[in-house]
């Protein structure tokens, strides 16, 4: 639960500072939506959709794994960016900068990793004295 | 002197005319980038086979978030 809130706080400062991105989401390896600007329904929707999106650049690459995506429209642009399991997918306006979205994509799929992860427990005096 | 000027502000503005030409037809054409794990990268256009699968579901995505 924990998790999930730091990480729609990321999103949330994601929004808020890039002037590009309208709405994103970040998609766990099982298909389920960690974080999203959308409603709960509408992001377990867009969820599988992303997912779709990752498994059909993977079929027009000949089965390579696809790292990053952009689709421009006349509407808007998706991007896309994975690492590891996870996937975040976000939209933008008409005719964005493509590299600052991109690293700020990046950005914040990082620090919802770091999140994630576990902090080592500091180890005691004495076990730290007898190691040495 | 006056046809030197003529030329030049004819070159001008054709080249502006061209500019202009030219940003509205690409802004008017869908286009998807693909970026794989490899360092390979694939430009696919709005006729091909490939985007009229990746296209659609972006579409989608894009409706979802304006609704």
């Amino acid at each position: 639960m924990c998790r999930r809130v730091d990480a729609a706080q990321a999103l949330s400062e994601l929004t808020a500072l890039s002037a590009q991105i309208t709405s994103a989401i970040v998609v766990d390896g099982d298909g389920s939506a960690i974080a999203s600007t959308f409603d709960e329904s509408s992001a377990a929707e867009l969820a599988k959709t992303v997912q779709e999106l990752v498994a059909a650049a993977g079929r027009a690459g000949d089965g390579r794994q696809v790292a990053q995506l952009e689709v421009s429209t006349s509407a808007g642009s998706v991007f896309l960016v994975r690492e590891s399991e996870r996937t975040i997918a976000a939209t933008t306006r008409p005719e964005p900068a493509a590299g600052l979205v991109f690293y700020d994509l990046k950005t914040t799929l990082r620090s919802i990793a770091d999140q994630a992860k576990p902090k080592p427990k500091a180890r005691k005096k004495a076990e730290a004295d007898a190691a040495a | 002197m006056p046809r030197r000027k003529f030329v030049t502000g004819l070159a001008l503005a054709a080249s502006l005319a061209g500019a202009v030409l030219f940003r509205r037809r690409s802004r008017g054409r869908d286009r998807v980038d693909l970026y794989y794990d490899d360092g390979s990268t694939l430009s696919l256009g709005d006729g091909s086979p490939e985007a009229s699968i990746v296209l659609p579901l972006a579409r989608r995505v894009l409706a979802a978030a304006t609704s």
